[in-house]
Formats: structure tokens, sequence, C-alpha cells
């Protein structure tokens, strides 16, 4: 389905009496990693609604390897915060769900799915209903259930968020591995720079709302990245250049 | 099943402290069993008439199946026709509510008159006693789908149809066998009531007729007959829950 290069133009909207994207443009690279971060309520989440075309912006444009998608959803896979795993299916069949609607058979749809279940470390579980999974395991699921639609941009929404702190280094650390190995664009909302910084490959943040674009900050870390550089000061550097970016962006 | 047991028992017991009272009461005072039978003699009395009223329980079964069956499919229909209309949500909820104001003492006897003696007044009379419930669980159901879930659907490129069969459908599963329990206990009353208003056969004139004859105990026999069955519709309808809807009891059990 194409490279994956995203644009994004100039995009706008208000709710009524809320005015929440002002504007907002940056671009995305085949195969980068860019995660968004900015302060709460800043309207991110409409953001990500506006580009995966669950909402029509009232101005601007959404544009995938140069061509206009703006209002089309099938460019994009979205990963809710929420794993949203149905009870009434098993992990395996919900991880096809995307597949299913999109015409393919059953059957053909499991064939697709299951050889990514032993990477994403759920070999066994395919018959298992999602409320036997763990947290991370979930997300995990989620993740699958995603990225097997093979379209061209991953958007994740604090994919993490919910997942207690040893759970969350560990899906990071591995979703870097996977995230390597496929190649995937992805744009990823979360709301923890540190996070931010040990995935991306740019950073960019958002101002308050009516929000725009403050600042985009390139992560220069070597690939793969490890836990260890966590600590080292180059990470702690552009952890401090985002904190600051973030600050600015909430004086008027 | 041990479980099921002990959340029987303190009803059961319950139920058998009244007996006892009941029994002592009528053999103390010495009250005229045309007046309050004790429960041994319903029990006695009842036994000794098991024919005739396993004779009027089958058309009573009968007529609360059909009428709890329209009451169904009726429900279902009106139920996806709200959920895919907003223009038809606005329009007929306020009217299923309106419909439960009703009262089907005064309509009864007037769809005897309506329709004569037959199944469809009564299959009418249970219809509009146990619809709302039906109707009304699976309207809620339907809509308390997660807009997070409806969006992922939507961001797969799902049409409306598929959201309703894939996410909202199912989800709406376990509401509705709640709504069922309900509308089936009312099914077997509704039914009753018809009956006594006017048929040939059933429960509900059976027990008419008797009281007409001062045969209280046999009345309380049917009525004993008709709990039975209201139970056994009740316990009925767990058991295709569990079939329907397998991946319910554990959620309940972790919530």
């Amino acid at each position: 389905m194409g490279e994956g290069k995203l644009v994004l133009d100039g995009l706008r909207k208000a709710f009524p009496g809320l005015p929440v994207l002002d504007g907002v443009a940056f671009d995305v690279a085949p195969g980068e990693f860019v995660s968004l971060i900015g302060p709460s309520g800043c309207g991110k989440s409409t953001l990500f609604d506006v580009v995966a075309g669950l909402e029509t912006p009232d101005a601007g444009r959404v544009l995938v390897d140069g061509e206009d998608t703006t209002g089309r959803v099938d460019p994009f896979a979205y990963m809710p915060q929420r794993d949203l795993l149905f009870p009434w299916r098993t992990v395996l069949d919900n991880t096809t769900l995307g597949l299913e609607v999109a015409g393919m058979s059953r059957r053909a749809a499991r064939e697709r799915a299951r050889p990514l279940f032993a990477p994403f470390g759920l070999a066994g579980f395919e018959k298992a209903r999602p409320q036997e999974l763990s947290g991370g395991m979930r997300q995990r699921a989620a993740l699958l259930r995603t990225v097997v639609q093979d379209r061209a941009v991953l958007l994740l929404d604090e994919p993490f968020g919910a997942l207690d702190s040893l759970t969350r280094t560990d899906m990071q650390t591995w979703l870097e591995g996977v995230r390597a190995h496929y190649g995937w664009t992805v744009l990823l909302i979360t709301h923890d720079i540190r996070e931010a910084v040990f995935l991306s490959d740019r950073v960019v943040v958002l101002a308050p709302r009516p929000t725009s674009v403050v600042r985009e900050v390139a992560v220069d870390l070597p690939r793969p990245r490890t836990v260890e550089m966590i600590t080292s000061a180059r990470f702690a550097a552009v952890e401090e250049e985002l904190l600051a970016a973030l600050r600015g962006g909430r004086a008027p | 099943m041990i479980r099921t047991l002990r959340r029987l028992a303190p009803p059961l017991v319950l139920v058998a402290l009244g007996l006892v009272a009941w029994q002592w009461y009528v053999t103390a005072a010495d009250v005229r069993p045309q007046v309050l039978p004790s429960p041994l003699r319903v029990v006695e009395q009842g036994w000794a008439f098991r024919d005739q009223i396993w004779a009027n329980t089958v058309p009573t079964l009968q007529v609360t199946a059909v009428g709890f069956t329209v009451s169904l499919v009726l429900g279902w229909a009106l139920a996806i026709a709200v959920d895919f209309s907003p223009w038809l949500r606005r329009a007929l909820v306020p009217l299923f509510v309106a419909s439960q104001t009703l009262p089907i003492v005064a309509i009864a006897p007037l769809l005897i008159i309506w329709f004569g003696f037959g199944l469809l007044p009564k299959v009418v009379v249970i219809a509009l006693v146990t619809f709302f419930p039906v109707t009304v669980g699976l309207v809620e159901g339907f809509a308390a789908t997660d807009r997070q879930a409806t969006n992922l659907l939507r961001s797969m490129g799902a049409s409306r149809w598929e959201q309703f069969r894939y996410v909202r459908l199912p989800g709406a599963l376990p509401r509705f066998f709640t709504s069922l329990r309900i509308g089936i206990t009312y099914a077997v009353t509704g039914a009753i009531f018809a009956e006594y208003v006017g048929a040939t056969a059933g429960l509900g004139i059976f027990m008419s007729v008797q009281r007409n004859s001062f045969r209280t105990d046999l009345v309380l026999a049917a009525v004993v007959v008709t709990a039975l069955v209201s139970v056994a519709l009740f316990a009925l309808t767990y058991l295709v829950e569990r079939l329907v809807v397998p991946w319910r009891p554990r959620e309940v059990r972790h919530g």
C-alpha cells in the first residue's frame, strides 16, 4: 500500500464554540517513527480522528504519498487508547477483524494473522479469549490487529498508557524491535516524553488548544534503541529540549 | 452445582417456613377450606386433579410460546429499525413507553369482543406486556456500544451494517438476556390473565371456573403450577444464554 509518506497540511477543526486545531502541519517520511506530545486536552485525539478520516477537517488536507486522502480511512490503521478486544471473539479472530471488514474470508484472514502471533509474543493464544490475556498481551494483540491490515501508516493513540511502568518498558523495547524488522511508518500519540524519545526518529510538540506545532525535535540516537540509552547524556538532552518546548508552548 | 444450591437455599428455607406457618394456622384456627385450604390439601387435591390441570397447562404453554415469539420477533425488528434510524428512534421510543400505560385489565375484555375466544387476543395481550422490556433492553443494548469501538470499526472501513453485525449486536446480547428474563415472567402471567378474561381452555380459565365453584384449593394448585412454569422458563433463559453468550459469565465473576 504505497510507501507511507504522510503530510498534514494546515489542518483546522473547530467544534461549536471550541476551536481545536489551528493549522496543524508536519510530515512523516516513509518508515519514520514520529511521536506527538502536547499538554493534555490540547487536541491530540481530535487531530488523530481527523488524520484517520473519522472527522472531517474544516480546512487543510491529509496527503499520503502525494495523494489527497482527507476524510478517507483506508490509508491508516488506527489503534485506539483502549485495546477494544471483543470478548465474543477469540484472540485470533479479534486480530482478523479489520481484514474481515475489508472483505477477506475468515479463513484467509486467519492465515494472514497467524504468522504474526510468534513475533508478537502471542503464540499459543490464538484460541484464547481476550480476557485470559495479561495487559501487555492485550496491547500486543491490539497492535497485531492494527498492523495486519497492511495500511500505509499506523496511528497509535497512547497504546501503552494504561499499562504499569514495568510492562510499559517491556512493550516499548519490544515495539522498537518489531518496528525495525517490519519498517512501519508510525505516528504515535503519547504523554510520556521518555517513551516518545525512546521510540521516535522525531518528536512533534503541540501547543495548548487551539493547537498547532510548536517545535519538531529530531532524536539522533542510534538504532536499535536499548534501555541503557535512557540514562545517556544525549537522551537526557533531548528530553530536556522537549520539556522546554512543552513549557514554552504553555506560556501565552 | 454446590454454588447453585447454596444460592437457592435461603429462598427455599423461607418458603418452607411460610408453608409450615400456613399449615399450622389453618389447622389451629380450623379455617374452612373454601376460604383458605391448607398447603397439604392444595397438593393433595392438585394431584387428584392432575389430568385436568395438565390438560389446561398445555394450552397456556402454547399461548405463552406463540405470544412471546411474536413479541420477540416484533421487539427485534423494532429495535433494529430504531438503531438504524434516528428518526424512528425519536418517533417510536415514546410510543413504546406509551404502550405500557395501556390498562391491560380494561383492554383485554375488549380484545375478546374484537377477536373472539381464539388465540389472537391472548397473543396480543402477551405481546403488549412483554414486548416493552425486550425492545427497550435491545435498543439500549445497541446504543450502549462504546464510541471508541465504533470509531475502530469505522477506521477499518466498516459500513453501518458491519458495525452492527460485528460490535453492536454481540455487545447487546448480555443486556438482551436480562430483559428476556423480565419479559418471560410477564409472558406466563399475561397468558393466564388473557385466559382468565375468556378462553375455552387454559390455566386462567381453569382458575376462573374453580373459583366460581369455591374450589379455592384447586385455584391455588393452578397458581403453584403457574409459578413452576414461570420459574422453569426463567431458568431456561440462563441455559440459552450460556449457549449464545458463552463469554458472559467470566466477566460477571470479575466484575
